[in-house]
């Protein structure tokens, strides 16, 4: 039996929407940083899933620059969660608040 | 299997490769010799910024594609890269004194400021969603670092974790955006997306309108348009002074020029459909902007929420689609530039360490005191109010005159409304300067030679593109976009 590519779709969209309202609910730093490498990954799978519609390579090459970006991104946004953490000991977002209107 | 590489010219992409070579010298200087001075480094960043701006303008021509048809080089990405390296040199210039009065003299400064360039520079010239996408993440993870470059300092951490989480979030939304373009076309290059969807007459197609929808949320917030703008109060107020003036200038205008080159390339089809969700952006953006800015006691608050505003007046030009839209469009982000940044660096001269001297109270009586520094201030002011001679009634005059001219005379009525809103707030600064007794002990300005030649070059650009912006508004207009 072959799935057909709007399952993949379907799966991809969810994936999204769970990394979405993660971002938005959760509040410890590390665990919005995951639902965004989330959120990646659904996007990751929508461009290998219409590379393979399309039989063109555009997208899988495009997918390859998603991943190098986000290991790129997670070690700065790491590291920054840490020269957080070293000053505040807290790294729940409801707690970063000093400037505010 | 052969593997045939596909031709690509190096000569294109020089100046990216100059600034990046640039950046990699800094970094590896720092490393090896570290007895030297860093305003030597600081002095080679904008040695190199110098010869880019230089190699750049030696590309003046026809359009040349090159690799694969995924980077150009136009007329379009010149002037925008002519707005980069103007506001990366300034910056460079401010930031010499400032690293060294915060303590916080690293050399890797520079590289980060170099690197960020580099991707707006990649970015005004993309061709290919890819490229966009590339060039989008190499400046916005330099800008996450720099926006916490001051590690010890609570309002450094928080504005760059905010900018981070914000920042990767809205990128989730405009890879999305441009997966679903990709699936619905089959291609990620922006002129055969055009060609795609004019030749199948795909112009309700609901994968494209999401994908278009998903683009404008993620460029939103890099434009900082209401409502994708809560993040730049925070993220300008807590990183430090010279960051904030350098993500007000360079990245945005790279975000306006990634934004014009797709809408108005790959998605002209679309044109009425996505023009009523930019009007709404364009309107909102600009009252928010403008009527929050009044409530600000933070001088650089109070610009963040301006700098919102001014990217409403922007967006009004790019709901016009035209031509002469997106020529007001370069003159407007060029003047802002130097209006903006000439801003900053008196509140870098006259800030002290610990980024002490940011409320607006802090200038109380300051024209008595410092009366150049005032005068100074007071030009800066004028101009992003946009009161004549000064370039910021310019820049506005050519971008509301565009409005009207595309018909869109309720738009920029609000434009004027607002226009007239703040200036209250900027006019707020003058007044305390000049008519309220000092509240503070003032120290001796900390004045350097760098950004003193920062000062002049931008009150020399606030002034001339005031009274002499026939020559720009020329070469502006031979840089919009060719569709």
């Amino acid at each position: 039996m072959t799935i057909p590519l709007t399952w993949y779709l379907i799966l991809s969209g969810s994936l999204f929407t769970i990394g979405a309202v993660g971002v938005l609910v959760r509040r410890n730093a590390l665990v919005i940083l995951m639902s965004i490498e989330l959120m990646l990954n659904a996007v990751n799978l929508a461009f290998v899933t219409f590379s393979r519609q399309h039989e063109s390579m555009d997208g899988q090459i495009f997918v390859f620059f998603i991943m190098t970006v986000a290991a790129a991104e997670a070690a700065v946004g790491l590291a920054i969660v840490v020269a957080l953490f070293k000053n505040k000991s807290t790294i729940n977002v409801d707690d970063i608040n000093i400037m505010k209107w | 299997m052969e593997i045939t590489i596909p031709p690509f010219d190096l000569k294109s992409i020089a100046p990216i490769i100059l600034i990046t070579i640039a950046g990699i010298v800094v970094l590896m200087t720092d490393v090896f010799f570290k007895k030297l001075p860093k305003e030597t480094l600081g002095y080679l960043s904008f040695l190199a910024v110098l010869i880019t701006g230089l190699i750049t303008f030696s590309q003046t021509g026809s359009p040349v594609y090159s690799f694969s048809n995924t980077f150009v080089v136009d007329n379009f990405s010149i002037f925008f890269n002519y707005i980069f390296l103007m506001s990366t040199a300034i910056v460079i210039l401010m930031s010499v004194n400032y690293l060294h009065q915060e303590g916080v003299n690293f050399g890797e400064y520079y590289t980060l400021i170099l690197f960020a360039t580099m991707g707006m520079m990649l970015m005004a010239g993309a061709a290919d969603l890819i490229t966009v996408f590339l060039g989008l993440e190499i400046m916005s993870i330099s800008l996450y670092v720099l926006a916490g470059f001051k590690r010890d300092r609570l309002e450094s951490n928080e504005s760059a974790l905010k900018y981070f989480l914000l920042g990767a979030f809205a990128t989730c939304f405009l890879l999305y955006g441009m997966a679903l373009l990709y699936g619905a076309t089959g291609t990620t290059n922006i002129k055969e997306i055009a060609t795609f969807i004019t030749n199948n007459h795909a112009f309700s197609s609901p994968m494209i309108i999401m994908g278009a929808s998903l683009l404008i949320i993620g460029f939103g917030f890099k434009m900082a348009s209401v409502p994708f703008h809560k993040w730049v109060p925070d993220v300008y107020e807590g990183a430090p002074t010279s960051v904030t003036a350098f993500m007000s200038a360079g990245p945005k205008a790279a975000a306006f020029a990634v934004f014009l080159r797709v809408f108005l390339i790959s998605l002209p089809g679309l044109e009425q459909k996505w023009s009523v969700i930019l009007w709404v952006l364009a309107a909102l953006t600009m009252t928010v902007g403008n009527v929050v800015a009044i409530a600000q006691t933070n001088i650089k608050r109070m610009l963040a929420y301006s700098s919102i505003a001014h990217a409403g007046y922007v967006l009004m030009a790019i709901v016009t689609a035209s031509s002469l839209g997106t020529a007001s469009i370069l003159f407007y982000l060029l003047v802002y530039v130097f209006m903006n940044l000439g801003a900053f660096a008196v509140i870098i001269i006259l800030g002290k360490r610990g980024e002490e001297n940011l409320r607006i109270d802090d200038y109380n009586g300051l024209g008595y005191k410092h009366p150049i520094m005032a005068i100074v201030m007071s030009i800066f002011m004028f101009s992003l109010a946009g009161i004549p001679p000064f370039a910021g009634f310019m820049g506005k005059f050519y971008i509301f005159s565009a409005a009207i001219k595309s018909g869109y005379i309720i738009l920029a009525i609000i434009g004027v409304i607002n226009s007239v809103i703040s200036v209250y707030y900027y006019l707020r600064v003058t007044v305390v300067m000049y008519m309220k007794q000092p509240t503070r002990e003032f120290a001796p300005l900390s004045l350097s030679p760098y950004i003193i030649l920062a000062l002049v070059i931008t009150i020399w650009g606030t002034i001339h593109l005031g009274i002499f912006p026939s020559s720009i508004i020329e070469l502006a207009q031979k840089s919009v976009l060719l569709q």
